[in-house]
């Protein structure tokens, strides 16, 4: 079957005082009808300007160019912005971080959501107002009617952060994109969160596209997994598989650098990644990651193949890298 | 020991922030148009005595009304014309700019000094300073500054200083409005309360770390303060309220002029047109200076 | 075991007005703490938005005096000690790197203002110091002119910490330092904290929300819930046997890097903390998924026991019962 979404070479390029930004080089991946990709790195790797060019938000200073993008069967690479537009909202819907900001705070929560649902489906208020009612007892807000009338400040973050999927929700899209959705949560409401998302994807067949820095949330929510790192993907498997063995040194430095109650041993020094991001101005030759890792040489600054083992894939010079990675 | 953070290669190695600045100011037109023109009424003013062709009090009623250059009876001993007592108006133009010039910087100083203390204050102690400090600025903003002018004009008669005091003595309220905010903003960031935490004193605090970040908007209120005082000034002194004759300010040269406003209509035109540029100048700079130092935002 | 930081019975409230017209509400940041902090130990201060950790913070810092209680550094309580003198023994860090360095300054004067503060040296001597000290943290004499701007997250937060080691405080009070950086960059500045402590000798309060680094760098751990800390114990005790209905919903929520194993139900609801209007009884109990019958109405009081310090009643064995029934009000079947 089909993809529901599927990109082959995205690049995304913004222009800057400084000189032509490669904010997303050439990424490409599927998401299949139902199920939860997670795009994982850290800030600064091109994962949220990845969502953004998908929806077709991009500021004016960013140039979008794809070998291959499709949504639903149709394409999206060429498509005028009127049709965008009515994409937007409707069959792909996007959540933001920040609820207060995402969020109109001159309007009440039942007029935003109403808005959305007349405006892609041309319904009457009435049934507009009836399913934003069905949608907010869907995500757990109770009693829905008095919600309606409500002005987001009067709710907590996490109550914002639910609205926000109920209004992401309420044309019935197949395809959720959030950009890292919990991290300005408490660590308590992420976890509450985090289950409604897992729940609604159960219950009405959204595939979710996940942006996170956070590897615990793409363990505990992902099926697939794709890392990103300085505008490339640089490995990409199931969450199982990755999890299991990482291939990319990059990956493995992250993982080494996360310390897990009960089995970091406390008080010692935790693995971690030497030197910082490298500045994606200009030109950009062979491997990002070749001046932090243990085992760049010369070949690395050259064409970075992709290898692949079953599902999992990953752009490596080096086949194998040593298990005892020098910290 | 701890690991190094340098990357040996990749790093950042673009223009530096100093160079990234200039380069900001050399491109915004309105910035280089501003000051040139600013930099070319200065210049006027501070050589006037070596510029100005003529003494702009002398008279000669021999040669009165005479007009500017590009009309059929114009002369070049007279390159602007002259006024109805028979003065050179290029020279009167000339020695008027030290006139608004003078007001502008006075005022923006004396204003800027009340205005900036106050907003200071009531923005970084909060409370029942503030509560103090947003009450006169009330009660200023209820005052009307011609009226006070008028007043104080009927008291002690009209002169330059007289202009001056009135005028800095009360357009210190935007000032203080706009400091209070901007150093509210401040004062809520980390590094104020690091710096409280080293022990430092309050006045350190307040100059070391909160001054020089909210100094951009102060400049940018400084400028529009200072277009606005030579404004007022001009208009004080067409009603009369403000400088005297025979002093060749603006204002007073358009008042002057009114009379004669049909048939010699440069007499009004000139000085009206020299008011217009200087303000245009400085409001330019003022937005250019804003623009131009605008945070270069995160790393 | 020499005792650093002490505080005692510290409570801070304060007056919200919504305009000059409006009745004034009390706000209560933090409500009767009791903490001390030992030489050497890394104390862990555990909670989420509106636990009270940054109001209880600057009060440590002598920057917010308590509305009730004390504060002792040394023994000496901090009302009647001079700015000075606290700056010289306690420092903090702070979580944003981006807001927490003075952008119109250069790196090395920013790190060299708690010497000049505090007058020692002349200007060439308080250069090298704070030069000396930017090497410590793992930055380079070049980084020493240049502005925070031209900084990355990581490298501006190791110059916070250097600003706060440069006059040498026994004490440092860490708010959140590592939350705000990527994860990769975190783990150095942990390494680095790490091996500060060490070398230095140096105590921590370390304030975060991510258990998990407390976990990896904290001695012993206090969590708060609304200005009140909850349960108090040794960090190995806290983590094996997490005891408060909140902390086990805390470590609960930590969603590990092991795949498989979903997200779990920390069974809390959606009721949020509220400083404003905090809830009779215990603090905690809108959410707490085992109420008993005195949790509604009744504060509970702090019991040390062999596990720690508890604050929860269901730990509280001394008290005399109305009803003689602790089981969660679902398992009793009597009504209010």
């Amino acid at each position: 079957m089909a993809p529901l979404l599927s990109v082959s070479g995205l690049t995304v390029d913004l222009a800057t005082p400084r000189g032509t930004l490669h904010a997303v080089r050439d990424i490409s991946f599927d998401i299949n009808a139902g199920e939860t990709l997670c795009l994982v790195g850290e800030s600064g790797c091109g994962k949220s300007m990845t969502a953004l060019a998908l929806m077709g938000l991009l500021p004016n200073s960013a140039t979008r160019r794809a070998r291959h993008l499709a949504f639903e069967g149709g394409d999206l690479a060429n498509v005028t912005p009127r049709k965008l537009a009515s994409l937007r909202g409707n069959r792909m819907a996007m959540i933001f971080q920040e609820p207060m900001t995402a969020l109109n705070p001159a309007y009440t929560i039942g007029d935003q959501l109403i808005e959305v649902h007349r405006r892609h489906k041309g319904s009457t208020y009435a049934a507009a107002r009836e399913r934003a009612i069905e949608l907010l007892e869907k995500v757990g807000i109770t009693p829905a009617g008095e919600r309606l009338g409500q002005f987001p400040h009067q709710l907590s973050g996490g109550l914002r952060q639910r609205v926000m999927i109920a209004m992401a929700l309420m044309c019935g899209p197949t395809l959720l994109i959030a950009d890292e959705p919990t991290t300005a949560l408490d660590v308590t409401i992420q976890a509450q969160t985090l289950r409604l998302l897992i729940d609604i994807q159960r219950d009405l067949g959204v595939a979710i596209l996940l942006i996170t820095h956070d590897l615990g949330v793409v363990a505990r929510v992902a099926q697939r997994v794709a890392v990103m790192y300085a505008g490339e993907i640089v490995e990409s498997a199931t969450a199982a598989s990755l999890f299991r063995k990482p291939r990319h040194p990059y990956t493995r430095g992250l993982m080494a650098s996360i310390p897990i109650p009960g089995r970091t041993p406390p008080g010692e020094r935790l693995g971690s990644i030497p030197g910082i991001v490298p500045s994606l101005i200009g030109e950009v030759r062979g491997c990002a990651f070749r001046d932090r890792c243990a085992f760049a040489f010369a070949p690395c600054a050259e064409t970075v193949p992709w290898r692949a083992d079953n599902e999992h894939g990953w752009r490596c010079t080096l086949p194998e890298v040593p298990a005892e990675a020098a910290a | 020991m701890t690991e190094s953070y340098a990357p040996p290669l990749l790093e950042v190695v673009g223009p530096t922030s100093g160079a990234l600045l200039r380069r900001r100011i050399f491109t915004h037109k309105g910035l280089l148009i501003g000051s040139t023109l600013l930099t070319i009424v200065l210049l006027l003013a501070l050589l006037a005595p070596l510029i100005a062709p003529h003494d702009p009090y002398a008279q000669d009623l021999t040669q009165r009304m005479i007009p500017p250059l590009w009309s059929e009876k114009g002369t070049w001993a007279h390159v602007l014309g002259t006024d109805n007592l028979g003065r050179d108006y290029l020279s009167r133009v000339i020695y008027g700019a030290r006139i608004s010039l003078l007001i502008g910087f006075a005022v923006m100083v004396i204003s800027g000094l009340i205005g900036a203390a106050l907003g200071l204050a009531a923005g970084y102690f909060g409370g029942r300073t503030d509560m103090v400090v947003t009450f006169f600025i009330t009660i200023r903003l209820a005052m009307p500054v011609i009226l006070v002018a008028l007043a104080v004009v009927a008291m002690v008669g009209g002169s330059l200083w007289v202009v001056v005091l009135v005028l800095g003595l009360l357009k210190w309220d935007r000032f203080a409005v706009v400091m209070r905010a901007a150093t509210q903003q401040v004062r809520s960031l980390d590094y104020v309360t690091a710096a409280a935490a080293t022990g430092a004193s309050t006045p350190r605090i307040i100059v070391g770390e909160v001054l020089p970040n909210v100094l951009p908007q102060l400049i940018v209120v400084a400028s529009v303060e200072a277009a606005s005082a030579i404004l007022l000034e001009a208009a004080l002194s067409f009603l009369g309220l403000g400088v005297q004759p025979p002093l060749p300010s603006w204002g007073l040269m358009i008042a002057e002029a009114k009379a004669y406003m049909f048939f010699s209509f440069w007499l009004i035109a000139i000085p009206g047109t020299a008011l217009a540029l200087l303000v245009l100048a400085i409001n330019m700079v003022g937005d250019g200076i804003r623009d131009v130092s605008a945070p270069s935002g995160r790393g | 075991m020499t005792t650093l930081l002490e505080a005692r019975g510290v409570s801070r409230t304060f007056t919200v007005s919504r305009g000059m017209f409006a009745k004034k509400r009390l706000l209560h940041a933090v409500s009767d703490v009791n903490l001390h902090i030992a030489k050497g130990e890394v104390l862990g201060l555990v909670g989420e938005s509106g636990s009270g950790k940054s109001t209880l913070a600057k009060m440590l810092l002598g920057l917010l005096p308590p509305t009730r209680g004390s504060i002792h550094l040394g023994g000496v309580d901090v009302a009647g000690m001079s700015r000075l003198d606290m700056a010289r023994r306690i420092q903090p860090v702070f979580q944003d790197p981006y807001s927490s360095l003075n952008p119109r300054k250069r790196v090395v004067s920013i790190v060299s203002l708690p010497l000049a503060v505090q007058g020692i040296g002349s200007a060439e001597e308080r250069r090298e110091k704070a030069i000396a000290m930017l090497s410590r943290v793992g930055l380079a004499r070049r980084h020493a002119d240049l502005y925070p701007n031209e900084l990355s997250g990581g490298q501006r937060q190791r110059v916070a910490i250097a600003r706060a080691l440069v006059v040498e405080p026994e004490l440092v009070l860490l708010d959140e330092p590592t939350s705000a950086l990527d994860v990769s960059v975190q783990s150095q500045i942990l390494n680095l904290l790490l091996d500060l402590r060490g070398d230095l000798g140096l105590t921590y309060v370390f304030i975060s929300h991510n258990l998990a680094v407390i976990e990896h760098i904290a001695t012993r751990v206090a969590v708060m819930y609304l200005g009140r800390i909850v349960e108090q114990s040794e960090r190995d005790a806290l983590f094996r046997v997490p005891r408060h209905p909140y902390t086990r919903a805390l470590l609960d929520s930590v969603l590990t890097p092991e795949p498989g194993l979903g997200v779990p139900d920390t069974g809390l609801g959606l009721a949020m903390p509220n400083p404003l209007d905090p809830p009779p009884g215990c603090v905690f109990h809108p959410r707490c998924s085992e109420l008993g019958h005195r949790c509604r109405t009744e504060l509970p009081r702090t019991v040390q026991d062999a596990g720690g310090l508890m604050a929860c009643h269901l730990y509280d064995g001394g008290v005399a019962r109305q009803h003689d029934c602790l089981s969660p009000l679902a398992a009793c079947g009597e009504r209010e």
